[in-house]
């Protein structure tokens, strides 16, 4: 059973019912059929209602579910043969951040993703999915190696966003960002980046720059969390709800403004509904542009890559005494 | 009945702006004294600006406009600028947003957060990138990225080394993946650079954080910095948050960061050009470029020898600038900040013949 998020309720709570109703009918011997029926149609109306009309308050509820299926999850139902590798041989191992290599479909592949905990012990050993520089030193390690090797590098992003704690800026935060950003585009590998939970700034971005970009239905994608935006623009962190709906975060929008490829559709209700329906579903989209990407040169990857990324951006360039508009750059 | 007499005395109280209002005329005029947030110290505001804003008592650098910056950095305080005529747009229609542009611009006389350009240090020709905290707390939005991506473009064109003087509170919230996203494009633009060997040098001023430390402020050759910035990812009070614990005044300042490996060094601001000059000239060879004086006046081109009389000292601060290469050259600059200059012209070869 699934843990009801607070939106959710109406409908638990209608589901609840008819549960209620047939263990009744069958206690007494009575025929509710008909009510249940008719029960089960407006629970369908109801479902369909909700989950078709979700604000980006609420997807963002989604996509930090506790248990929506994390990296390890995708992992072990989309690949064979997956050997974790660890550590970033300078400093330490990261758990915040998985990676090994695997085969996709025979072919050997390396894979790296954001970790969040199962649990409560599991997410302190994880930092709850906010790498400090050794993970992303992890994460550039073994993406190295692929490149070196050949071998189709595919991300997975959840995260909040790097761990922002005073040890993790002493050994550089910002330079093992900022470093896996430019090398990422530099890899003559297809790269392929898959948006599964929450995306958070350049923490997720660290892992981000991929030939394609894929986000699941109910992810988000964002430069800083909505509390933390709440907070600066109101003071208040609790209208991160508003603060969401602001900053078009959602799958939708970024595939609108052209920055994601494809969204990956979700079973109704989110991916935590069944995760085994979702690894199919991201498997077969992953595999879908791999297959396209994997007749390029390196040379070629290399300039597809740098293009999508470099043609990202609104703005105007006026000219003196002339206005053009050209906002829309990112096509 | 009597304890209330002693106890509950009620004082009127007075707004202070009504008791600045009401306070004889004794007004100061604006920026004639300043007080060192760091010593306390007074300091007559002309004083301040001869000595480069720093604090004479106790070093602490105060914070550059861009054309202070571009005043006592640039030879003869000028910038040839770069894409001048790019401005934000809103977006994803953020509310509040291009009511804030338009006050940032009114603020500053800023299109932007960013200003690029072409010009020479101590004779050496470089594109040069300087942000300014004053528009927008310096953040990274499509304009900033786009004409930081450009800069970078123009010194691979060019064969020349790139300097960007960063002071940024980070990525630009309204702009929201947009923004992200810059980070992406300008560390895309300088692996192609780093590739064909492009000397890049980040000098980092108060304060460099977030979106901007994480991208291409930290993908330098050299990264210096200006002594007492702040540099970091996160913001303080976060991190404070995190941890649950105070952290030390000198947390993320650049002797802190000097310290903890992240920069090659940290340099005063009086010596900050000499120090660029330096770096540049031990490069040379690498360039094949000489200083453009001792070159000659004969490697510019003749349509721009009528133009050097025009290239006025940007801001006044331009003549208090330490001396250099006193004739540095014609073509590098001929259109004085903030003038405008179309991004496509020709330019000077910065006084260079043999520069790729």
């Amino acid at each position: 059973m699934t843990a009801e998020l607070p939106f959710e309720r109406p409908l638990a709570d209608l589901r609840r019912k008819i549960e209620e109703l047939k263990k009744f009918g069958e206690e007494k011997q009575i025929d509710f059929s008909e009510e249940i029926a008719r029960l089960e149609e407006r629970y369908r109306q109801m479902e369909e209602e909700l989950y078709g009309n979700l604000g980006a308050a609420q997807i963002l509820q989604l996509a930090r579910h506790h248990q929506r299926p994390t990296s390890l999850d995708y992992i072990e139902r989309i690949f064979t043969d997956f050997i974790e590798l660890h550590g970033d041989r300078l400093f330490a191992d990261d758990l915040a951040i998985v990676g090994g290599i695997a085969r996709l479909d025979g072919i050997p592949v390396t894979v790296v993703g954001h970790q969040r905990g199962k649990d409560t012990k599991d997410n302190i050993r994880r930092y709850f999915g906010s790498p400090h520089p050794e993970g992303f030193r992890k994460a550039l390690r073994l993406m190295r190696q692929a490149d070196k090797f050949r071998r189709p590098i595919i991300t997975f992003i959840d995260t909040k966003g790097a761990y922002p704690g005073d040890t993790a800026e002493m050994r550089g935060q910002s330079e093992a960002i900022a470093r896996n950003l430019m090398e990422m585009s530099s890899f003559g590998v297809p790269i392929v980046c898959v948006v599964i939970g929450e995306g958070g700034s350049g923490g997720a971005l660290a892992l981000g720059v991929g030939n394609r970009v894929l986000m699941l239905e109910n992810a988000i994608y964002s430069v800083i969390s909505p509390n933390g935006a709440a907070s600066i623009l109101w003071k208040d962190a609790s209208k991160a709800d508003q603060a969401a709906e602001y900053m078009k975060i959602t799958a939708a929008d970024l595939k609108a403004f052209g920055i994601v490829d494809e969204v990956v559709p979700e079973p109704m209700g989110g991916a935590h509904r069944n995760p085994d329906e979702q690894a199919a579903a991201v498997k077969d989209a992953v595999w879908r542009h791999l297959q396209e990407l994997l007749g390029m040169t390196p040379e070629e990857l290399i300039e597809d890559r740098f293009r999508k990324f470099r043609a990202i951006g609104r703005f105007t360039e006026a000219q003196p005494e002339q206005t053009a508009e050209c906002a829309d750059y990112a096509e | 009945m009597f304890k209330d007499l002693f106890q509950k005395r009620k004082y009127a109280t007075i707004p202070p702006e009504r008791l600045r209002a009401e306070r004889p005329k004794r007004e100061i005029p604006e920026g004639l004294m300043i007080r060192c947030p760091k010593c306390g110290n007074i300091h007559l505001g002309k004083e301040l600006e001869k000595n480069l804003k720093v604090c004479p008592s106790c070093d602490h650098h105060f914070r550059l406009t861009v054309r202070e910056r571009v005043a006592i950095t640039m030879d003869d305080g000028r910038l040839r600028e770069l894409d001048a005529h790019l401005e934000s747009v809103d977006p994803i229609e953020f509310p509040g947003y291009r009511e804030k542009l338009e006050q940032q611009k009114r603020k500053t006389g800023l299109r932007e957060a960013v200003m690029t350009g072409e010009g020479t240090i101590g004779g050496y020709p470089v594109v040069a990138g300087i942000l300014s905290f004053d528009f927008f707390t310096g953040s990274m939005g499509s304009v900033v990225g786009e004409k930081v991506t450009r800069a970078i473009e123009r010194a691979m064109e060019r064969g020349w080394p790139l300097i960007i003087f960063s002071a940024s509170g980070g990525a630009r919230m309204q702009e929201s993946i947009f923004s992200l996203m810059q980070m992406a494009k300008t560390s895309a633009a300088l692996a192609k650079f780093h590739e064909r060997r492009g000397l890049f040098i980040s000098v980092l001023t108060d304060p460099t954080l977030g979106g901007v430390s994480a991208s291409f402020a930290t993908l330098a050759d050299y990264i210096i910095a200006e002594p007492g910035a702040t540099f970091g990812f996160a913001g303080r009070i976060v991190i404070e948050q995190t941890i649950r614990q105070k952290l030390p005044d000198e947390f993320q300042t650049a002797e802190f960061n000097l310290q903890h490996g992240q920069l090659d060094k940290v340099v005063h601001r009086k010596e900050m050009k000499a120090f660029l000059a330096k770096l540049l000239e031990m490069h040379a060879s690498v360039y094949g470029h000489a200083p453009a004086a001792a070159e000659g006046e004969t490697a510019v081109p003749a349509d721009h020898e009528d133009r050097e009389a025009s290239g006025e000292p940007a801001i006044a601060a331009a003549e208090q600038a330490p001396e250099t290469s006193g004739k540095a050259d014609a073509g590098a600059g001929d259109d004085p900040v903030p003038a405008a200059v179309t991004s496509g012209a020709e330019t000077g070869k910065g006084g260079s013949s043999d520069d790729r």
